[in-house]
């Protein structure tokens, strides 16, 4: 089988320091990897430079596109790019706001990627945007309500269905439930999980909570001061760490 | 005569201008950057049209200048002043005596010609601005054709009020490639744009100039179950009876009294003077 | 079914001076299809290191952890997430579930994830469920808010849900009561006669009587403390 994402050997510094460095692995179709690490560790700015929101100093990020088979993102042509992060890509932000129109409806929140990739029937992107709205349980009354109306797991649950509505293949997300209530987390934890099951997605989860990715991932990749230390199944990971730094990560979580 | 440079500008400024519009002729809807001078008029009274008009006009040509197709109110009297004490040249208020028409919102009813001019004063040039802020992303947005978000407008506006109730500033496809802003033209006017004139907009504030050339498809943006809609008021004109003009409504008293009249001026009178009588015409005469 | 060849497991503990815990060394072990393997030895000995360490959830130091021609000491992460989706099953002492899922749901989610249709997943679930005397009333609830035993018998329908050719059983008859403890014995049975290869742990040496067919003590793999 192709891997659907082979980053090789990805950098990025800025200046003299270390964003990320010697990043490599290989993500498969249906794949769920996480990225834990403290904040500074490097994890978003890696997160970034594989979609594409920064350019990267040294490395590869191969995509197994749909027409062409694999290709290297980062030197593809920018119009590719973009139009990769509107079809197969999608990319939920830790806050909503950065993700979503706040001046425009929930439904025209999630009919723009439609509409951006040449659907010109209203009748069906509304279809669409009400069955995406069931789908992360909002109520479809709420269409044409403007996002800023909605609580923060409601915020977080549109930007997700504005993003996947396309059917993309990959779902980057950074910190998807921080910032959330806890029960709200559940929620939101338990709808990712069955779309990521539904849909086949892969995704690249980036979060410093352990109880998520241990729920939502099945692979981890530990990260510290710009550099992987520690991957592997994500429950063995978790419970058989075997680098200094995920020992203490591990050992450091608050019990309830 | 006077003492000013013809047409106001000095001769270095309008080759910029002219050098702004060639550009944008040759790429028809394309947003051209133009270093837009301080004009003896506040911002939002035509100092891009009155730029543009100004490095276009030659001392043979004949003037028409419209505000909401009228040549009688105040900006259009002012600029058709403007140039006759600047630039000496002749003008008129028939449209088809003139050479170039400077309008501010407004396509005249008569259908215009190859040897015409129609020069647009735009306060706003960018049709995305509305969903996008960032100047920056927006030209990127058109460097790579990605207008989605135009038609989320359209989307809203549906969603709000069952039709596309965007009236005026209907944003075209200029020859199946930029998304423009039309100005603030009643959408009615749109399908007028596929014309034999040249077509050319300045936007003074903004810095911006652009063109339609002659004979290059405009179309409307739309969507395949609410496609676009030429719409006026469902009335004949009530002074010339003209059933395909766009209408102006006024209102002639406390009790709710009303009357519909062409907004294009020059319109309206030639059909009266051919004999057309409307509803009210001889109250109002 | 279950290979292990000369398998060793230590812990070597970075933040309290890099100490080296050796746990387990030269354990060798094989279960064939349809046969029970009990094992044994004191509390410490070994016996749950051992079953995460051919689960995956601990990495073996040294040795060989066939499972279904799968080498689980080596094998990367996405062949070990096959293995146990498809092959290998689990019933740990403790439940792991995501807040606020169904316990239909929870228990049915091993047969979702090998592709059964929703339905057919749900009958088998409710159908476990009811046979472990869950009521009914529980199923669209949560099992987190579940009592021990309630949560304990929900794990084992979600083990058994699925026919894994090889299961793992850390204590499933535990706090059980008689009842139960039955059911849970004949769906052991059950999964023998059709073939699976099970290595489990049964305090209850009845239990461990009635359904192992022979018995390891993990207390031969302990290292010999000699430092």
């Amino acid at each position: 089988m192709t891997p659907l994402l082979q980053v090789k050997n990805l950098a990025k510094m800025y200046g003299a320091r270390i964003g990320c460095t010697d990043v490599s692995f290989d993500l498969y179709p249906g794949e769920v990897m996480g990225i834990v690490g403290e904040s500074g560790s490097g994890k978003s700015t890696l997160l970034n430079s594989m979609a594409g929101h920064l350019t990267p100093d040294r490395g590869e990020v191969i995509f197994d596109t749909r027409a062409d088979g694999p290709v290297d993102t980062v030197t593809m042509s920018e119009p590719a790019r973009r139009m990769l992060g509107r079809t197969d890509w999608a990319f939920v932000h830790q806050h909503a706001r950065d993700g979503l129109r706040m001046s425009v409806s929930a439904g025209g929140n999630i009919g723009e990627r439609l509409m951006a990739v040449g659907d010109r029937n209203y009748g069906n992107i509304r279809a669409r945007a009400a069955d995406w709205l069931g789908r992360v349980e909002i109520a479809e009354s709420r269409i044409d309500d403007r996002p800023s109306a909605f609580s923060g797991g409601m915020q977080q649950r549109l930007q997700i269905a504005r993003n996947l509505v396309t059917g993309p293949r990959l779902v980057f997300m950074d910190e998807p439930t921080g910032g959330l209530d806890v029960s709200v987390q559940a929620r939101l934890l338990d709808l990712l999980r069955n779309l990521v099951r539904e849909m086949g997605l892969s995704a690249i989860i980036v979060t410093h909570d352990l109880a998520v990715v241990r729920l939502l991932a099945d692979r981890l990749m530990v990260m510290k001061d710009g550099r992987v230390v520690e991957t592997g199944l994500t429950d063995q990971v978790l419970d058989d760490p075997q680098h200094a730094y995920t020992q203490l990560l591990v050992s450091s979580v608050l019990q309830v | 005569m006077s003492d000013y440079n013809f047409a106001y500008l000095d001769e270095q400024t309008k080759r910029m201008i002219r050098r702004a519009i060639l550009k944008g002729l040759a790429v028809p809807g394309y947003q051209v950057p133009f270093a837009s001078r301080e004009m003896p008029m506040p911002y939002g009274w035509g100092t891009g049209g009155v730029q543009v008009s100004a490095a276009t006009l030659t001392p043979e040509d004949t003037l028409k200048v419209i505000d909401q197709g009228a040549d009688d109110t105040t900006n259009a009297v002012s600029i058709r002043k403007f140039f006759e004490n600047t630039a000496g040249v002749a003008t008129t208020e028939e449209t088809e005596k003139a050479s170039v028409i400077q309008t501010r919102h407004r396509i005249p009813e008569a259908e215009l010609s190859e040897d015409q001019i129609l020069v647009y004063q735009v306060p706003i040039p960018e049709p995305l601005r509305f969903l996008e802020p960032r100047e920056t992303e927006t030209r990127k947005m058109h460097a790579l054709q990605e207008y989605g978000l135009m038609h989320v407008k359209l989307y809203e506006d549906i969603s709000q009020h069952g039709a596309i109730a965007t009236s005026y500033a209907y944003p075209v496809k200029v020859a199946g490639r930029y998304v423009t802003d039309p100005s603030p033209i009643p959408k009615f006017d749109n399908p007028k744009m596929n014309m034999a004139a040249i077509q050319l907009f300045g936007a003074g504030r903004e810095q911006r100039i652009y063109a339609v050339p002659p004979y290059t498809e405009v179309v409307s943006l739309d969507f395949e179950d609410f496609p676009f809609e030429a719409s006026k008021a469902d009335h004949p004109c009530d002074l010339c009876a003209a059933e395909d003009s766009y209408l102006d409504e006024v209102i002639l008293d406390d009790a709710g009294n009303r009357m519909f009249v062409c907004s294009d001026t020059d319109y309206c009178r030639s059909r009266r003077d051919a004999g057309h009588m409307g509803r009210l015409s001889e109250e109002a005469a | 079914m279950i290979e292990l060849q000369n398998v060793s497991k230590s812990f070597t503990l970075h933040n309290q001076g890099g100490a080296v815990i050796p746990v387990m060394e030269g354990a060798s072990l094989g279960v064939a299809p349809g046969e029970c393997i009990g094992l044994t030895g004191a509390s410490g000995a070994g016996k749950s290191t051992l079953m995460r360490v051919i689960y995956g959830n601990y990495l073996a130091a040294s040795g060989r952890v066939m499972v279904g021609g799968v080498d689980v000491a080596k094998a990367a992460p996405r062949d070990i997430l096959a293995l146990r989706r498809e092959t290998l099953g689990y019933v740990s002492q403790f439940l792991r579930v995501v807040p606020r899922v169904p316990t239909l749901d929870v228990v049915a989610e091993p047969l979702l994830a090998v592709g059964v249709a929703p339905d057919a997943a749900r009958d088998r679930a409710a159908t476990l469920l009811a046979g472990l005397n869950i009521p009914e009333r529980l199923w669209q609830l949560s099992p987190t808010t579940f009592s021990g035993g309630e949560q304990q018998r929900v794990n084992i329908a979600r083990g058994f849900a699925h026919s894994y050719p090889a299961m793992l059983l850390d204590e499933p008859t535990a706090s059980l009561d008689a009842q139960n403890r039955a059911t849970v014995l004949r769906l052991i049975e059950e999964a023998k006669a059709r073939g699976a290869a099970i290595i489990g742990i049964f305090h209850d040496e009845a239990a461990r009587e009635q359904v192992c067919d022979r018995c390891v003590d993990v207390s031969a793999f302990t290292p010999k403390v000699a430092a």
